[in-house]
């Protein structure tokens, strides 16, 4: 008997073979013993995981309607209003009338162009062309009807693209049109229909008062100022020339998203150095602070709630693992007295609260998902949701169900076999 | 009864016997201090005891400490029938408890199927508990949300039973003990009688070395008492060893060999 004795001793960890891993107390085992020990008592299981539920819920409501909420902003954003700059001369107000005071410079493009945050600068001003008829033939035919000519705008090169229009036929004018001075001009769509243009190819002329002007183009749709659709747009260079346009009305800017604030203070220093208050520039408002705050405030709280809630859960979790290990304490050492080693006891009380934990993490996350929905709906919104963070919170169950289970499983493992068979384990 | 597929400490395969499985093969073949046990009495040497006690004590710390078992010395041979009875308070749970490996004796050594089980870890304790002893207790310890299957096979997730053959084996252990018109029933509408039959398919299942039972007609009447008895004669025929505690004359007469404690200490009837 010796020897053998002597040769076991040499390997004190595989004295006695326990089988294949597989069979002995597999996963397969350790997870069906677990079902059957939460299966037991449903009615338990239900109230365990209510906390958990709770948590849960609240926090994929919380993500999913900060989510949907934020994904509705930016729906409602509104990217022209939100880019577009429009700077005018500073008006004082005397009397009955208002006077500018200030005045945009001719070379606006080039010195707000020069801004960060500045992408498109146009300027346009109203030219007055006296009691001079805009029409399309140049004898002034007594018999027509006397229609109000349609506007004359002044325009710089860069307007068409300041306002974001689009040209329906022919083109623009560029720079050299205004430097040189070119009798060009572009019609608004309507003002096109208006004096009869329709095609550009064939160099159609229009008349204001006695001079022609060649029509190179037709403007098909712009975003802002819908007034110069309805104009004869001439270079600035051109209407200085033959109007005698005395100044600029307006500047339209795009920025980027963001950069109202700064192009709202640098703007007018640029504009006008010595006197920057004698410009008006009207920045888009920023991004609405005061929901957003308040969004904020409300995540918090929901927040909060749902670390409360699964606090409680997390502590619920504990306190029914913690009562079935003590009612249990039978089956435990029965278990024991089977083969069960502390850790195989351990393990099914740990697997048993995990489990608990993610069945309220998923149904939690299930009833976030239906609150988000129909919150959405009642709204008219569109849900968002991150499946990422669903799935992560249903796993958070998981992981609240181990860490409370991990006392109770502890205690479970300590519990003397001989105690637990007599029944008088505590 | 099939014999050969489920007679416990015979030419089981599956038996978690060190001797045959061991892997590391420190014992030369030739030195194999422990012959088959189905050859006792044979032309070499005696059958290795199943159970074997040398002056072993158990007393629990109190003020004075309680000398629940004194210096007891016991051999019990594979195959062999054993009732251990004594008074109230005399030590006998202790005794079980100790051969059951449940609990560490104070001094002494025992040895189980001539393995010394002092030095031995918890885990392979375990694994002695689950491979070579089967129970079977006074209150049953039945899981009373089990079926009468399920309650029979936990027997098999501890002890190492492969997986494919839990099922058919869960089947012979209860046909042997006449309950497989009852697997689908939960143990609390079973009779007491019927109870402990099961607890005693769920002890055998394994194919244990040996089965201790404490007090296993303790809550039955004389009628299902007998039937349970009559169950341990037939294992007994079979050939697995027992050891039974009993109190009750009737009980410790069916069994060929009796012991007896008093006040911690074993004797020989
Ligand atoms: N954990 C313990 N701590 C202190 N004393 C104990 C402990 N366990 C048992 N004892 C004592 O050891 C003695 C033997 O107890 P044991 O349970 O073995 O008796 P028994 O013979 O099984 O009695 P019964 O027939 O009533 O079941 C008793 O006096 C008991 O009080
Ligand atoms: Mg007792």
């Amino acid at each position: 008997m010796l020897p053998a004795r002597a040769g076991r001793r040499a390997r004190p960890g595989v004295v006695v073979p326990r089988g294949a891993p597989l069979d002995r107390f597999g996963l397969r085992d350790l997870l069906a013993e677990a079902a059957h020990g939460i299966g037991s008592r449903p009615a338990r299981l239900l109230l365990t995981i209510v906390g958990t539920v709770l948590g849960i819920g609240s926090l994929v409501v919380t993500v999913g309607l900060a989510q949907t909420a934020a994904g509705q902003v930016a729906r409602q954003f509104d990217a022209v209003a939100a880019t577009q700059v429009v700077v005018e001369p500073a008006t004082a107000r005397s009397g009955d009338s208002q006077r500018t005071v200030g005045r945009i410079p001719w070379d606006v493009e080039d010195r707000l162009d020069r801004l960060a945050g500045v992408e498109q600068v146009g300027a346009v001003s109203t030219v007055d062309i006296g009691a001079a008829t805009v029409s399309a033939v140049p004898v002034n035919d007594p018999s027509a009807p006397a229609l109000t000519p349609p506007p004359v705008l002044a325009t710089t090169p860069g307007l068409l693209d300041a306002v974001r229009g689009t040209i329906a036929t022919g083109r623009s004018f560029d720079a050299g049109h205004d430097a040189r001075a070119d009798r060009v001009v572009v019609l608004g769509v309507r003002a096109a229909q208006r004096l009869g243009v329709f095609r550009v190819d064939r160099q159609p002329s229009i008349f204001i008062g006695e001079r022609p002007y060649t029509v190179i183009g037709i403007l098909g749709d712009v975003q802002r100022r819908s007034d110069l659709l309805d104009s004869v747009l001439l270079p600035v260079g051109t209407a200085r020339a033959d109007f005698a346009l005395a100044g600029l009305e307006q500047a339209q800017v795009t920025i980027a998203v963001g950069a109202g604030a700064v192009v709202g203070e640098q703007a007018p220093i640029a504009l006008d150095p010595a006197t920057p208050e004698a410009v008006d520039v009207q920045v888009p408002p920023p991004p609405s602070a005061v929901r957003r705050d308040v969004q904020a405030d409300i995540n918090a709280i929901f927040l909060a709630l749902g670390a409360v809630a699964l606090l409680v859960g997390g502590l619920g979790i504990a306190n029914v693992t913690l009562l079935s290990v003590r009612e249990r304490v039978g089956e435990i050492g029965l278990r024991r007295a089977l083969g069960a080693t502390t850790r195989d006891v351990a393990q099914q009380f740990l697997v048993e609260s995990v489990v608990i934990g993610l069945l309220g993490g998923l149904v939690g996350a299930a009833i976030g998902v239906l609150v988000v929905v129909a919150v959405s709906l009642a709204k008219e919104w569109t849900p968002i949701l991150d499946e990422a963070a669903v799935v992560g919170s249903a796993l958070l169950g998981g992981v609240i169900g181990l860490a409370a289970g991990t006392y109770p499983a502890v205690k479970a493992a300590r519990i003397e076999p001989i105690a637990a068979l007599r029944g008088t384990a505590t | 009864m099939r014999r050969s597929d489920v007679d416990p400490g015979r030419a089981d395969p599956h038996r978690a016997d060190p001797h045959r499985a061991d892997p590391d093969g420190a014992a030369p073949p030739g030195a194999d201090p422990h012959p088959a046990p189905d050859a006792p009495g044979g032309a070499c040497a005696p059958p290795v005891p199943v159970i074997e006690l040398r002056g072993v004590a158990r007393s629990f710390p109190g003020d004075p400490p309680v000398q629940a078992l004194r210096h007891a010395d016991l051999v019990v041979r594979p195959g062999e029938y054993v009732s251990v009875v004594g008074p109230s308070g005399s030590g006998k749970s202790t005794l079980l408890h100790l051969l059951g490996l449940l609990d560490r004796p104070t001094s002494g050594e025992y040895l189980l199927d001539g393995l010394a089980t002092r030095e031995l870890t918890e885990r392979d304790r375990s694994a002695l508990r689950g491979g070579r002893i089967g129970f079977v207790f006074q209150s049953f310890h039945l899981l009373p949300h089990r079926t009468v299957l399920d309650n029979v096979l936990l027997a098999t997730l501890y002890s190492g039973v492969p997986r494919t053959e839990r099922r058919d084996r869960a089947h012979a252990a209860l046909e042997r003990v006449g309950m497989s018109h009852r697997l689908d029933f939960l143990p609390p509408v079973l009779s007491g009688g019927e109870r402990q039959r099961v607890a005693v398919a769920r002890a055998v299942i394994a194919s244990p070395h040996v089965l201790l039972a404490d007090e296993p007609t303790g809550n039955l009447d004389s009628v299902t008492s007998g039937g349970v008895l009559d169950l341990f004669d037939e294992l007994h025929a079979q050939g697995l060893t027992l050891v039974v505690i009993t109190h009750d004359a009737t009980v410790s007469a069916r069994a060929p060999r009796c012991v007896r404690i008093t006040d911690g200490v074993l004797q020989e009837v």
